[in-house]
Parts: C-alpha cells; structure tokens; sequence
C-alpha cells in the first residue's frame, strides 16, 4: 500500500508565498546492500517526483540512491489561482502513484 | 596522625561512599523527561508537525486497518470498538497491561494479536510486520499527550519487580546493566550520542536509523546486542516484563506515538 502525506494550505491570498509539504512511504532501497545470504538486494528507489499547478509543472526533483526511506520533499510556490496540485512520483520497477490537492484563492 | 591501617579503611569507606554516589538509582519523579527533550530542534520539529513525521505514515495505514474485516468471523476492529478516537483514547497509556486470562503481562502489540485470534478468527500478525506496526501505531496515536498511567497494583506488582530485575542485572560480554546508563549515566555522552533515561513512552517510533518505524520489543533487542547479550525473544515473558517495568517506571510522561528517535 502506498501511503502519501500531502500539506498545502486550502486557502491563500493571491501572490502569497505558500509552503508546500510531501511525505511518502517508500523504501529507496539504494542497490548497494547486500541481504543475509550475501546476495545483493537490488535497487528500488523513486528516482522522479514533479508538481503540477494547473496542469503546469512548477517543481521537479530527480531523487538518487543515497536519499533515505520515506522521501520528504518541501518546496515553496507562489499562490496564483484557485486550482489544484497534482503530485507524481515514479520509480523503479514500475512504481506510479500521484495525489491531488486543491487550493482556494481569495 | 592517624595510622596506617585506619588510613586504608577511611580510604576504602570513601571509596564506597563514591561508588554508592554513583550508583544514583532510580530517576525522581521531577527528574523524570522524555527522551524528546535530548533531540534536536529538526528533530522535535519533525515529531511535532503531523505532516511531516513519517509515522502518520502507519497511523493512516492503521486507520484503513481498523476498519478492514478479518478472518473467521468477518469482523473489523471498528466492528466492536467504533471509532478509536474515543474507544482507543488513553488505552496505550495503560499498557502493558496484566491479561487476565493469561495472568500474564501483555503489551499493545500483544493485545491486537489476542483479540484477532480471540474475537476475529485470524491469524496473529508476525511481529514487526507492516500491520501491526500499523494497528498498533493507531491506536498508541489515540493516546497522545496523555499520561502513562500504570497503577502497579497487586495483580502486576509481581512483574514489575521481575522487569526491574531485568533491568537492573549485568547481562551480556559487556557486563552491564540497563540501569547502568539508563539510571546512573542519563544525559551523559555515548560516544556522540547522548544516553537518554529510555522510556517507552513514543512506541512505536520512527527510527532515522532503521529508516522504519520499530516497536519497543525491537529496540531493546537493539541494546541487547549492543550489550553483546542474548536478545530475548520477540514475545518472550522477559520482553513483556521489561516492558512493564519500563512504562512503570515513566509513569506521568506524555504519550508521543508515533514519535521520531535519531
């Protein structure tokens, strides 16, 4: 199961900095590990993480190997319009998953 | 001038006068703190804002748990206990608490696991395993800010002089005792880290170093090896004693679940 934390302010004022949140359970497992047989375990990492304004991509992120489980990415963005954030994460292994969040502008 | 031998003896009364100074035994109520207060203010942060610590990651995934129907009997938690945050609130603060079936102490992993075998016909969850981290980090959250409240009556009284002797006896290639740090040396450096009093008072927690939330029964088999003595068993009356004596022995702290330790 794939569990996402998500914190973005329902309301702002438009042109206020707002302060965006994303938390998601991941192991970013690194490739460099070996496990109790000696083998080693492969790589499993989220390797691309953007955000969309409306459709518009405003923040990307390449995550490599030696970020920690349970990636936490916090990024500011400028209030513009009434609208929604979409998240995207994707990884190894065909690993997918986005969430939504919706804004009010007053 | 005082002679020879009585010059030994007053050195070796002062000796043991120092000894007995350093064993300060155990910590006074008003003494008594969180680990939380040894971390850094990162740290603390990340505990305190619930979308940034990433326990909640299992308090949600315990909240789609607590409504999931399970074996023989198709029954959910929520199926007998409604909502959690009222039927749930202030039990992590009891527990360990003494079965009284079993006539035996049992922590809220153990708790979960009695009542699906007993009321849901399922199997019991493996220790550690993602759900019942996940359970359990639900309902110890219900608790949080309320104090541990471990009365120590008749019926446990017994197992938590039997934790206490855990804890206060050497063990291990090492020789040491819980109480050795934990008691005598708190507050004090550990190679870089500072030793904290170790109370149980934010389990589960989300360990940096595991990268994972772990529940107490893994930490303490942590300073067991640290120890370099035999951890004992996940679910071993030892595990369950020890932690009887360890919330007992914080009684009053503020429950943190899900906290964050370095």
């Amino acid at each position: 199961m794939v569990r996402a934390l998500i914190n973005v302010p329902t309301r702002a004022k438009r042109g206020d900095i707002i302060e965006i949140k994303t938390l998601i359970s991941h192991p970013m497992e690194s490739g460099y590990r070996v496990g109790t047989n000696g083998t080693k375990i492969p790589r499993d990492i989220i390797h691309r993480f953007v955000c969309t304004y409306n459709g518009d991509e405003i923040f990307r992120a390449e995550l490599s190997p030696a970020i920690a489980a349970n990636p936490f990415i916090s990024f500011f963005t400028v209030a513009t319009e009434s609208g929604s954030f979409g998240f995207e994460w994707t990884g190894d292994n065909g690993f997918a998953a986005s969430e939504r969040a919706d804004i009010t502008i007053e | 001038m005082i002679g020879g031998r009585w010059r030994w003896c007053l050195l070796g009364a002062m000796a043991f006068a120092v000894i007995v100074a350093a064993q300060a035994g155990e910590i006074p109520a008003k003494d008594r703190r969180s680990d939380y207060e040894l971390m850094s203010p990162e740290l603390r942060q990340m505990q305190d804002d619930d979308t940034v610590n990433p326990g909640m990651l299992w308090v949600l995934d315990g909240e789609a748990l607590w409504q999931r129907k399970e074996g023989s009997t198709a029954k959910s938690c929520a199926d007998c206990h409604d909502g959690a945050a009222a039927s749930m609130k202030g039990v992590a603060a009891r527990y360990p608490a003494i079965d009284a079936k079993l006539g035996q102490p049992i922590d809220l992993e153990g708790r979960i696991n009695r009542c699906r075998t007993l009321h849901q016909g399922a199997p019991p969850l493996a220790f550690e395993s993602q759900d019942l981290l996940a359970l359990t980090a639900y309902v110890a959250r219900q608790s949080k800010g309320l104090p541990i409240d471990i009365s120590g009556d008749e019926s446990a009284a017994r197992f938590i002089d039997a934790g206490r002797s855990i804890f206060e006896r050497r063990q291990g290639q090492l020789n040491l005792s819980c109480a050795q740090c934990h008691d005598d040396n708190w507050g004090k450096k550990l190679a870089g880290a500072t030793v904290p009093q170790g109370h149980p008072n934010g389990y589960p927690v989300y360990r940096l170093e595991w990268q994972s939330l772990g529940s107490l029964q893994r930490r303490l088999r942590n300073c067991l090896f640290g120890m370099r003595a035999e951890p004992f068993n996940y679910g071993a009356p030892e595990m369950n004693e020890l932690e009887l004596f360890l919330a007992w022995r914080a009684r009053g702290l503020a429950i943190e679940a899900p906290a964050v330790r370095p």
